[in-house]
């Protein structure tokens, strides 16, 4: 895997995507508008567990722990009737899961291989408990956001992000922001750094490299990552309950790495918007009738069957049947 | 060996049990710049393990290990190979899905770390790009540079090896066994290396090839079951009759 | 505290331990030799006590001929699914190891959900061991709880009667420490696996449907005992048996204590302790190969 160039075509796909969402709200509105809407977070949330999988080979069974701390301390962090400011609240909310990832991985990067997965998974059960049996985040209900945030400067709103449009752009600015953002980071020396450890740690630390506070970085920076998309969320749907930290979320955005494809940025947006697609295809009673009650024995099936057949997920399709064709091309030619 | 230098590695009383394991004990040895010391033994002497004390890699149970003059004893292997210490690995150790360049590039690159300059590609980072060029260089490798490391023949990984270890700019360098599974062309090139080396750096070598071992070495330790039993010259321990029953086998002692 | 709820608390957190010392023994054994992590483990206790429900009506309700019915199911799902299933898991890497399984997990909850619904059930009692025993002049305790315990440290002496002293559990020692070896010992590799797998299901399975009567059969069990299995296991040291009994009755009283002397902060007691060993000893207490 090596470094992307700028002028490579690997920066039209990305491009292209960018353009076609922007364009999206001209022909829909309403629900698919807002189910849009709701997957590009998604696929901010999968890029910031890409930095970690992808880059820096820690492969976290517990990254919906800092959606949903960052979607709860929103809610909890807002006033009850009146509108926060979008410019104090994104930092502290992005601050709160970051301060769960400091301290979740300086414990968790003690261990490494299936440990690591474990322990990941532990911790984020452990903030579910948290928001689940404490009447800090309003049990199993839930709560509510009762006034969505302003973006304001000095008393001047400059953005209206309670109109589901606006809100879409600037969710689709986000995205194309942290994209571009883990794109830059992948090039830097940190990012390097990172590749590396995931490729050979061993031969890492033996040339001079510290790697637990990378990985440490790499861990925290993945779960503000991950705050960002929980506090779009938030706003968006103005509801949190604890199922956001639960390990069905956590198994969900590294399912959906892996369909797209891991290692590549564009896997990740990729991932997240088959995921989408296949949970809505899955619950579709036009095609599945009454068995769509049950779309999640398909859903299953088919995360096994991709999972077997596709490694290298979506994005690697097309190597995958180049190298087939070649393979096949080889055996022909010597008959 | 002159008097008053200042050893570039001492080992002083080296020793590391693993619960009821003594895998070296008591082990001491000096490496002086200009000068390749090999280490000898028997399988299970204790050679890997000594090695990775040395390196850091594992904690030492009771001795000192002075690196450049400083006690790194209780020091992380990190902090020993920014400190000068390089070492390259019996089992291939390289990044087999960059290019040749790349790995010496990011070897390089732990001497000028930089994490947090995001904005600059760190292909474009001078320092390392210009240490890898040197190390290929040193090592021979410098047509091959782009290739993709994974799918270089044996002998060249061997070969990506000590030069990855090299890009540091490291003054001691711990090899072990880089002759491994080498055939014997192979082995005169990473011989004639290894001699063209020995300027500006001081060698620990742990090689099971014997006639490599004499060939190339100033001085020869011989461990057996964790204990130095003989260090000297090659001639001197060529001669040692502890080595010759222990080691070399049952010969006549003339 | 009383001395006699002391006393009945103890009991109660060497019961819990107990049991999940039976489901993790098998999470532990087959990812210390099989290296495979299987996060569908859970379900197996929860099909074990779900089978527990389902078919005592077909025995006449005996809750020991059901156990035996359970059972050999259990040893034969898990010889099949080691063969259809997880025999492929082996030479990929955990990141596709878990999805697989998780992808199991998924159907199992929905063939569950299919064949036997979603309700939360209740499993009656085998008649000669309801009731109660009085403990001293103090308190009264369940006959069936202290027959779980008693069963559970059967099968565990009996586990380690196998591993300690048979030639099967030479292997398997030998495997969990080095796969690659027993395998070029010519070692009958694929039936070793398929015997350990389908143990490791059995071991879930009984352990769900001896707990049904006090448990009760409900549709989140299988994840809630599959990640405290996780902290047991990173506690104990993955791949050893011994570590997994510690370490499980260790969580069953740091739990059982942590809900009665702190209520608050019950649910995440057991993660506080495995924050606190990680600080300690992150590769667990007895570690493996």
């Amino acid at each position: 895997m090596g470094t992307i160039g700028i002028n490579s075509p690997r920066f039209v796909l990305p491009l292209a995507a960018l353009v076609l969402l922007a364009l999206f709200p001209l022909v829909s509105t309403g629900f698919y508008l807002g189910f849009v809407n709701k997957v590009m977070i998604l696929a901010i949330f999968a890029l910031s567990l890409e930095l970690l999988v992808g880059m820096a080979g820690l492969v976290s069974l517990g990254h919906a722990a800092f959606f949903g701390i960052a979607a709860y301390a929103t809610l909890l962090l807002s006033p009850e009737y009146a509108a926060a400011n979008f410019f104090w609240l994104l930092p502290a909310t992005v601050a709160c899961a970051a301060a769960y990832a400091v301290v979740v991985g300086a414990l968790c990067l003690r261990t490494r291989g299936v440990y690591f997965i474990m322990v990941t998974l532990a911790f984020a059960q452990m903030a579910y408990y948290v928001f689940h049996d404490t009447p800090l985040g309003g049990g199993t209900d839930g709560i509510y956001l009762n006034v969505k945030p302003v973006v304001a400067l000095f008393g001047i709103t400059l953005i209206d992000i309670g109109r589901p449009l606006t809100f879409y752009y600037v969710v689709l600015a986000s995205l194309a922001g942290v994209f571009l953002f883990l794109a830059v980071l992948l090039r830097s020396r940190f990012g390097r750094t990172l590749v590396g450890i995931k490729s050979n740690e061993q031969r890492m630390r033996a040339a001079g490299f510290a790697t637990f506070p990378y990985k440490l970085a790499a861990f925290t920076l993945a779960g503000a990552l991950a705050g960002l998309a929980g506090f779009l969320v938030a706003v968006k749907d103005g509801f949190v309950n604890p199922e956001m930290l639960s390990w069905h979320e956590s198994g969900a955005v590294l399912l959906m790495l892996i369909l797209g494809g891991i290692g590549r940025l564009g896997g990740a947006v990729l991932g997240a918007f088959a995921f989408a697609l296949l949970q809505l295809f899955f619950q579709w009673d036009v095609v599945f009738g009454d068995f769509s009650r049950h779309w999640q024995l398909m859903l299953g099936g088919t995360i096994i069957l991709s999972v077997a057949l596709m490694p290298n997920g979506l994005i690697g399709l097309p190597a995958q049947w180049r190298a087939r064709r070649s393979r096949a091309g080889e055996a022909d030619a010597r008959g | 060996m002159a008097d008053g230098s200042v050893s570039l590695l001492r080992a002083r009383s080296v020793s590391r049990r693993f619960g009821g394991l003594t895998a070296v004990s008591d082990v001491s040895l000096a490496l002086e710049e200009g000068e390749i010391h090999a280490v000898i033994g028997t399988n299970g002497a204790g050679k890997s393990t000594l090695i990775n004390v040395l390196a850091g890699e594992i904690p030492i149970t009771s001795g000192t290990v002075e690196l450049l003059g400083r006690d790194v004893t209780r020091w992380s292997q990190p902090s020993r190979a920014k400190a000068g210490l390089g070492r390259s690995y019996q089992r291939t150790t390289i990044f087999p899905h960059f290019t040749v360049f790349e790995n010496c590039r990011l070897a390089a690159q732990a001497t000028h770390q930089m994490p947090w300059n995001w904005w600059t590609p760190a292909t474009s980072c001078p320092i390392s790009t210009a240490a890898a060029r040197e190390a290929l260089e040193r090592a021979s490798l410098t047509e091959i540079a782009p290739r993709t490391a994974g799918l270089l023949s044996h002998g060249e990984k061997r070969q990506l090896e000590i030069a990855m270890c090299l890009a540091t700019r490291p003054r001691v360098l711990l090899l072990d066994e880089p002759l491994a599974g080498m055939g014997p062309e192979e082995t005169e090139t990473m011989l004639t290396l290894l001699a063209e080396l020995k300027a500006g750096h001081a060698i620990l070598l742990v090689e099971h090839d014997m006639d490599a071992v004499f060939r190339v070495s100033d001085r020869i330790t011989v461990m057996v079951n964790g204990t130095v039993i003989a260090s000297g010259n090659p001639a001197e321990v060529r001669v040692d009759p502890e080595v010759q029953s222990a080691y070399l086998g049952e010969t006549d002692v003339r | 505290m009383e001395v006699a709820t002391f006393l009945v608390q103890c009991l109660n957190a060497l019961q819990y331990g107990l049991l999940l010392f039976l489901v993790a023994s098998g999470l532990t054994l087959i990812f210390g030799i099989m290296g495979v992590i299987n996060l569908a483990h859970g379900s197996f206790y929860m099909i074990g006590a779900y089978m527990a429900y389902a078919l005592a009506p077909m025995f006449g309700g005996s809750f020991m001929v059901t156990l035996l019915a359970g059972l050999v199911l259990a040893i034969v799902l898990g010889y099949l699914l080691e063969w259809g299933f997880v025999s492929y898991l082996y030479q990929r890497d955990h990141l596709q190891q878990v999805l697989m399984t998780y992808g199991l997990i998924l159907v199992f909850e929905e063939l569950r959900s299919i064949l036997v619904g979603n309700d939360v059930h209740g499993v009656a009692m085998p008649p000669f061991l309801a009731g109660s025993i009085a403990l001293g002049d103090l308190m009264q305790y369940p006959v069936y709880r202290l027959a779980i315990s008693g069963v559970c440290l059967a099968v565990a002496a009996g586990l380690y009667l196998v591993i300690a002293r048979t030639r099967l559990g030479m292997m398997v020692r030998a495997g969990s420490t080095n796969r690659e070896m027993v395998q070029s010992l010519g070692i009958n590799i694929k039936f070793l696996y398929r015997l350990v797998f389908a143990a490791g299901v059995a071991l879930a399975a009984f352990a769900g449907m001896i707990a049904a009567p006090v448990s009760s059969v409900y549709p989140g069990m299988g994840a809630q005992v599959l990640i405290i299995c996780f902290v047991v296991v990173v506690i104990g040291g993955i791949g050893s048996v011994r570590g997994a009994f510690l370490a499980a009755i260790l969580v069953g009283i740091v739990d059982t204590f942590g809900k009665v002397l702190f209520p608050e902060i019950a649910g995440i007691a057991v993660y506080l302790l495995m924050a606190a060993i990680l600080l300690w000893k992150p590769e667990g207490l007895f570690r493996q190969g």
